[in-house]
């Protein structure tokens, strides 16, 4: 049974494809077209993954959609007649794309997908697609590649055609959703009027308002609870619509909101206030005992042991931590890909089992299906030197050992080093193949890898790479966290007390205190996201890690993605080099080779490459 | 065109929303004419809901 997968048009496309549900390649668009959250068809995705399974488009047994267009439809036209005659704008604004195009979309994948067997010459895909319901979508990503033989399945987002929140259970290959929170009324979307009215993008500056919330007090939690959000004992919510502008306008707040928060939102990039910080630090805490209630009542209803999470609220790691720290359920699984992407996943496996009926068989209680994310391109050495040899870049070649022991010196002695190994990772976290490394122990990393090499705000937090087997020597936490999606506090022994001087700081004042004795990964709350790695799924970095294990006595890294803000995370060693070559990254490793920053020519041609990015 | 009919035709039975029809029959006239004109669905500051 080959499945594609294929997420596209809304948020971030993507492309997967299973074989007899084994999940043999999945990539985000946004990694080959180089602009980020990539909504267009996933050609190149697509390509990709028909290459690395050997297949065509005719070899092909399904090719599933990640939701339904015209219950899509359906949703917008009701909407659009509940609120009129407000709403026009937004109406006129929506209608001709989904006239010309959304509408038709059978037509539209066609010829999407003719266009990529011209490319990589194939048989066309001639037979009916599946339409997958979104939030079934999410819900398949989540339970079926989870370790666990039958779960309780939730999925919480901004919105697919109608719902916004689901539960279900998982049993076998057998998968149902029981029930559902519809549209406007969406904690996805809650979050994302905050998002937008602390300044900050919807839809991508979302992890910006959890990183920041550490900063703030909770000081508008009432507010929240009294007036925008009616949130019961057992999770359900409803919205008051009357504070929201995103069913009939073209922001997500409207000036009934403002009053109430006191002022107009914050423009993009303006300076970060103590209001914008309770703000975050409010909407997160408002969000967590949703959640909580929510995982409550699906545990009573399921009776189930075990908790499988998408969708995009379930990037929410902060939430996701105190979940597994209240112990609702005895595991927690959560699919690393649980936004839109990951869609494309979860309609290939739903097409997989739920509509071709394949039988599904859990390996092991501790291995899931995704074998560590590691789903997109790999470069082989010999491609590797072939590239560099061919762009003159200068480069010495090391064998493994010589490799792990002088970057993890290189580490030791406050270096950034760019490090590019192996598949890349599918989902929005570099966990140690497409990624920036430094020393978590050093007090200036953050801000150096903040303000010098990923030009991005300076209150944001760095997340830990530990060896998995360590974890708890670090940090509060006793079980995996392969996909950094989960956030635990420092060990107790490890942080630093603050002096009478550092609580009266207020904000961003209190950023440069070390916390702990790996204040880089340390936030202010003393909690850290934490990504355990184990030599079972990534062996070079495993290595590497015990390889600075044995220089400094520490096994944990700063691990954060490879790129620079508002670009997406680099794929191919030509992307590695230019944005090494961009930023003041001392060092990059590409497969065996390593590429010191003083060897190489300064680009050419390049002074006004940040233009190339959108600021995220 | 004519399969995109049959599908609608089976999607309002499938959900009991006959009273879709004629919005989207006057939808799909409007339709034909924004062919001809370039309109696009920039919202930047809104979730994608559309």
């Amino acid at each position: 049974m080959r499945v594609l997968g294929v997420s596209a048009f809304y948020h971030d496309a993507a492309a997967a494809l299973a074989v007899d549900g084994k999940i043999v390649a999945a990539a985000q668009e946004e990694r080959f077209t180089r602009k980020k959250h990539d909504s267009r068809f996933p050609r190149h995705a697509v390509a990709y993954c028909l290459r690395e399974a050997g297949l065509g488009l005719g070899d092909l047994d399904r090719v599933a959609f990640y939701d339904k267009p015209l219950l899509k439809f359906e949703r917008l036209l009701e909407t659009y007649l509940s609120f009129a005659p407000r709403g026009w704008r937004s109406f006129l604004t929506a209608m001709p794309v989904w006239l010309k195009e959304k509408l038709f979309l059978d037509r539209l994948l066609r010829t999407e997908l003719d266009a990529v067997a011209g490319e990589i010459t194939c048989d066309p895909w001639t037979k009916p697609f599946l339409f997958p319901e979104h939030h079934f979508s999410h819900a398949a990503s989540a339970f079926y590649p989870s370790p666990f033989e039958e779960a309780a399945v939730l999925t919480m987002d901004g919105v697919g055609e109608w719902a916004t929140t689901s539960f279900g259970v998982g049993r076998g290959n057998a998968l149902t959703l029981q029930a559902d929170i519809t549209f406007p009324h969406s904690l996805g979307l809650l979050y994302s009027a905050f998002t937008y009215y602390t300044g900050f993008k919807v839809n991508s500056g979302e992890y910006k308002v959890m990183g920041l919330a550490p900063y703030g007090e909770p000081k508008y939690v009432d507010l929240i609870l009294t007036h925008l959000i009616d949130l019961k004992e057992d999770g359900s919510f409803h919205l008051n619509m009357e504070y929201f502008d995103y069913c009939t306008g073209l922001r997500m707040t409207n000036d009934r909101f403002h009053r109430l928060f006191g002022g107009e939102p914050r423009r993009p990039e303006a300076e970060l206030t103590q209001r914008e910080m309770d703000l975050a630090r409010s909407i997160q805490e408002v969000t967590e005992l949703a959640v909580l209630r929510i995982a409550r009542h699906v545990r009573t209803q399921t009776g189930m042991r075990n908790l499988c999470l998408a969708g995009g609220v379930a990037l929410n790691c902060v939430a996701n931590g105190r979940l597994l720290r209240e112990r609702v359920f005895d595991r927690l699984w959560i699919q690393p890909a649980a936004g839109d992407a990951g869609g494309a996943l979860g309609a290939a496996l739903a097409a997989t089992y739920g509509h071709a009926g394949t039988p599904r068989t859990v390996v092991a209680e501790e291995a899931d299906g995704m074998v560590g994310s590691y789903l997109g391109p790999v470069y082989s050495q010999q491609e590797i030197e072939g590239f560099l040899n061919a762009q003159g870049y200068v480069y010495e070649r090391l064998t493994d050992s010589e490799l792990f022991d002088t970057v993890a010196d290189l580490l030791a002695h406050e270096a950034v080093v760019g490090w590019v190994q192996g598949r890349m990772e599918f989902g929005p976290r570099a966990l140690g193949n497409r990624s920036i490394l430094g020393d978590a122990r050093s007090p200036k990393m953050q801000s150096i890898m903040n303000l010098k090499v990923k030009f991005r705000e300076s209150f944001r937090p760095f997340a830990p790479a530990v060896l998995e087997e360590r974890v708890a020597d670090y940090f509060e936490l006793d079980e995996p966290s392969p996909y950094m999606l989960l956030v635990a506090p420092v060990q107790e022994v490890r942080r630093k007390p603050l002096t009478e001087e550092d609580r009266r700081l207020f904000g961003i004042q209190r950023l440069n205190r070390p916390r702990s004795d790996i204040p880089a990964v340390t936030h202010l709350d003393y909690s850290a996201r934490i990504q355990t790695v184990s030599k079972t799924t990534n062996p070079q970095f495993y290595a590497l890690l015990k390889a600075f294990e044995a220089k400094t006595g520490y096994g944990v890294l700063v691990n954060t993605s490879f790129n620079v803000r508002g670009e997406p995370i680099v794929c191919s060693p030509a992307d590695a080099y230019r944005c090494f070559m961009r930023t003041e990254m001392d060092a990059l490793v590409v497969g065996n080779c390593l590429l010191r920053k003083e060897a190489q020519r300064p680009l050419t041609a390049d002074s006004d490459w940040r233009k190339d990015f959108q600021l995220d | 065109m004519g399969a995109f009919l049959m599908e609608l035709w089976a999607f309002m039975r499938e959900r009991k929303k006959f009273w879709l029809l004629p919005i989207i029959l006057v939808l799909l006239l409007f339709g034909a004419l924004l062919v001809l004109t370039e309109g696009s669905a920039v919202a930047p500051f809104i979730y994608t809901l559309f």
